[in-house]
């Protein structure tokens, strides 16, 4: 597995890389950093070693640190090919396993390997035997579950964290299970070079699915409620620095006035532009000094402590920090104006290629209002967990025309066991993936389709026609 | 016009879809001087579509109006001339999802059939990825590779006319994904495994039959592939409509001796409440075919 030769970096775990650890079908997005703890499925160890080998590795955990699991654990060789034919001499007296708890609380402390607790318990059991092929290795699946004490580090990926947070926080998303994010993604034409609006208040996963999809190429602007857009699940996604550029925001509260043509950025923008040239300039090197200044000031706490010198300095320091503050607050503000003008000029062409609506929200407002950034013939998505809200979407739409194609879907999704004459379906996920609207922006009438706007026409047709606009 | 590229205007040489109503839609070659018969009457493509932006609203001959669509994957999916069982948005979304495509990925895929799949695995590797198809029968090969070059992705795919089971992909070593639609996909998993990276990958097979899908599991498997996951995507479209339930009359009431006077009249008192709700189809697409979704591990 871990072969010499590997050029190409993008393979080989790096600290600070956000990755995804995995067990069974757990999955735990978490970011690589030097000496920390991480707990993860009731275990608790340290990324360290796994910096330097390659994703998709899998590690044993041994006493907190992870080492490289070899490529090829003789998978359970359970020599004891011997096994009965049916279950009518298997009596459940609750003595079949000879080992007690205490047993097994004492071979896990030896530092045993979960595969060899396992076979302990395989040979101390004294139905093993008896049982029948399927029955012994769904008992070896069921206790490797259990002991056997592996993660695997794997990649960020759309379909993982998508998966992990349909798994683990299925709240946080809007119960948006990952086969609808798939359709989401697809229905609304998601594809490098297009400009994105997407609307979510779900961690920011539909936002980085939206990104990977992108590959950096395009904007994707994200229309947020409240005081900041949330994007703790798109961090996960770790994707390169420069797909960051095409990442423009806009808060929500501002889309009424940008809609009349009064948000008042203009004013603003205008000073903003000429401070532009000595603004970029002056945060390029007010960053690294306030970063500068924080560790210096850290060093000197170590090494001179209780000098008078070093305290002099420290308030003179703090003085300068303070000021840097006000320094870089004043920038920062600047900043976040010039960056409000330039959405809202990317938005007020209303020439957006795409709508992405996964939220809390009632969707019906949100949809309204956003549709009208959208250029004609562009595909829009709603998520909603609820039908009821998109039913009312629907109507509306339907009734103030503007859009064609419209579609109210939801997903099913099953996932099967295939094995040799075990296969069936394995669970039924039906209701929790929400619900999705879709469809086509159109150019709009002046004069509402169904009222008389050309009189020359022939009326049965027009009747006919307005029939079959779905 | 591209269809991984949008553009507002209609131009001469474009692929357009033509919006008649809902479930009704063609797709157009915009020729210059051309004509399109629709029920609604002519369009007449130097004067109707040409300029003409797109999602604009076009009069037709008799008077009738159609909206005039960018071509997108899944437009062309529900207008493209069929010469094979399609895939349809449902399960590509899946598979595209799940094959962790993206710009940049390299897929395998056969058989190319009629590209529907094609068409949307094109449009998310754009523009830097590439996608090499292959398909066995020599007329529907090289029908899809003009179809590609009509569709102006010609520079992003590869067709290859060979037996995939037989001869492989063509290519070894270089895909992130692999997609597998023939009867008999457990013969390909070993030229599947071939045809990704080094460092690993994804695969997907698809099939209508479950003993299909177990032959195949157990030729993953024996290949050394991981994460063997067959699934089932259903989609269930939602009829929005007004319906009417009527209230049954209990007669005069009682508790209540005043009863309004229009009661009185003879019409029921009460009518019927209207609301707003969805039906299921009476008929859906029960099954279209499993996915089997596996990670080749790095060799």
């Amino acid at each position: 597995m871990a072969d010499n030769g590997d050029d190409d970096p993008q393979y080989t775990i790096k600290e600070g890389d956000h990755v995804v650890l995995k067990r069974g079908d757990i999955f735990k997005a978490i970011q690589v950093l030097p000496k920390k703890k991480v707990i993860f499925e009731k275990q608790w160890f340290f990324l360290d070693n796994a910096v330097g080998q390659l994703y998709s590795s899998t590690f044993e955990i041994v006493s907190g640190n992870l080492q490289p699991k070899k490529p090829k654990d003789t998978e359970g060789s359970s020599d004891a090919k011997e096994a009965g034919t049916d279950n009518r001499h298997i009596v459940d007296d609750g003595k079949s396993q000879k080992l007690t708890r205490d047993d097994i609380e004492t071979l896990k402390e030896q530092g045993l390997k979960g595969q060899e607790i396992i076979q302990q318990l395989i040979d101390n059991s004294s139905t093993f035997r008896d049982k029948t092929e399927y029955a012994q290795d769904k008992y070896i699946k069921k206790k490797k579950k259990k002991y056997e004490n592996t993660v695997t580090i794997l990649k960020p990926s759309c379909r993982i964290l998508a998966m992990m947070y349909h798994g683990r926080e299925p709240g946080k998303i809007c119960h948006l299970r990952y086969d609808a994010l798939a359709q989401m993604l697809t229905l609304a034409n998601i594809h490098a070079g297009s400009k994105v609006l997407v609307f979510e208040t779900c961690a920011g996963l539909v936002l980085g699915s939206v990104m990977e999809r992108m590959g950096g190429y395009g904007s994707v602007i994200q229309m947020y409620p409240g005081g900041g857009p949330g994007r703790a699940g798109m961090e996960s996604f770790g994707l390169p620095a420069h797909f960051h550029d095409m990442l423009h925001d806009f808060p929500i509260c501002h889309v009424n006035a940008l809609l009349a043509g009064t948000l008042d950025t203009t004013a603003k923008d205008q000073s903003a532009v000429e401070k532009q040239s000595n603004m970029a300039a002056d945060e390029e090197q007010n960053q690294p000094e306030v970063k500068q200044q924080v560790s210096p000031e850290e060093k000197s706490m170590e090494t001179n402590t209780g000098d008078d010198a070093a305290l002099d300095q420290e308030t003179k320091e703090r003085d300068q920090r303070r000021e840097a503050k006000a320094e870089e607050k004043k920038v920062k503000l600047e900043e976040k104006r010039k960056k409000l003008a330039a959405v809202a000029s990317l938005l007020e062409g209303r020439n957006a290629d795409g709508l992405i609506i996964a939220s809390r929200f009632h969707p019906c407002p949100v949809l309204m209002g956003l549709l009208k950034f959208l250029s004609p013939s562009r595909p829009f998505v709603v998520h909603s967990q609820y039908k009821e809200p998109l039913i009312e979407c629907y109507t509306k739409l339907r009734e103030q025309g503007g859009t064609v194609n419209l579609r109210l879907t939801d997903t099913w999704l099953r996932h099967y066991q295939v094995l040799p004459n075990r296969t069936h379906p394995l669970l039924l996920m039906s209701g929790g993936g929400g619900y999705l609207l879709s469809g086509t922006t159109v150019a709009t009438d002046r004069a509402k389709p169904g009222g008389s706007q050309r009189s020359e026409e022939p009326a049965p047709k027009r009747q006919k026609l307005t029939d079959t606009e779905g | 016009m591209s269809f991984v590229e949008y553009s507002d205007l209609i131009q001469d040489g474009d692929v357009a879809v033509v919006y008649l109503g809902h479930d009704s839609m063609m797709p157009v070659k915009v020729q210059q001087g051309a004509q399109t018969q629709t029920r609604y009457g002519v369009i007449r493509h130097s004067t109707d579509l040409i300029g003409q932006r797109y999602g604009s609203k076009v009069t037709c001959s008799k008077g009738g109006w159609v909206h005039v669509l960018h071509p997108t994957p899944e437009l062309w999916t529900v207008t493209l001339p069929h010469r094979t069982q399609i895939l349809y948005t449902t399960d590509i979304a899946t598979i595209t999802m799940m094959l962790e495509l993206k710009p940049g990925s390299v897929v395998c895929e056969s058989g190319t059939g009629s590209g529907s799949l094609s068409h949307a695995i094109l449009r998310t590797v754009a523009p830097t990825g590439h996608l090499h198809t292959v398909e066995f029968h020599q007329q529907r090969a090289e029908k899809v590779a003009e179809e590609f070059k009509e569709h102006r992705v010609g520079h992003l795919v590869t067709v290859r006319n060979q037996d995939v089971c037989k001869d492989g992909f063509g290519v070894t070593g270089v895909a992130d994904a692999v997609f597998l639609d023939i009867p008999s996909p457990w013969e390909a998993v070993g030229h599947a495994k071939a045809a990704l990276k080094r460092q690993g990958g994804r695969v997907c097979s698809f099939s209508p039959c479950i003993e299909q899908v177990q032959k195949t599991c157990e030729a993953l498997a024996h290949q050394g592939f991981e994460e063997i996951s067959p699934l089932e995507v259903l989609l269930r479209v939602h009829d929005v409509r007004t319906v009417s339930l009527p209230l049954p009359d209990f007669g005069p009431d009682a508790s209540s001796a005043q009863t309004p006077p229009d009661a009185r009249e003879g019409t029921p008192r009460y009518g019927s409440v209207a609301l707003k709700t969805t039906t299921a189809p009476r008929e859906m697409p029960g099954h279209t075919g499993y996915l089997t979704f596996a990670t080749k591990p790095r060799t």
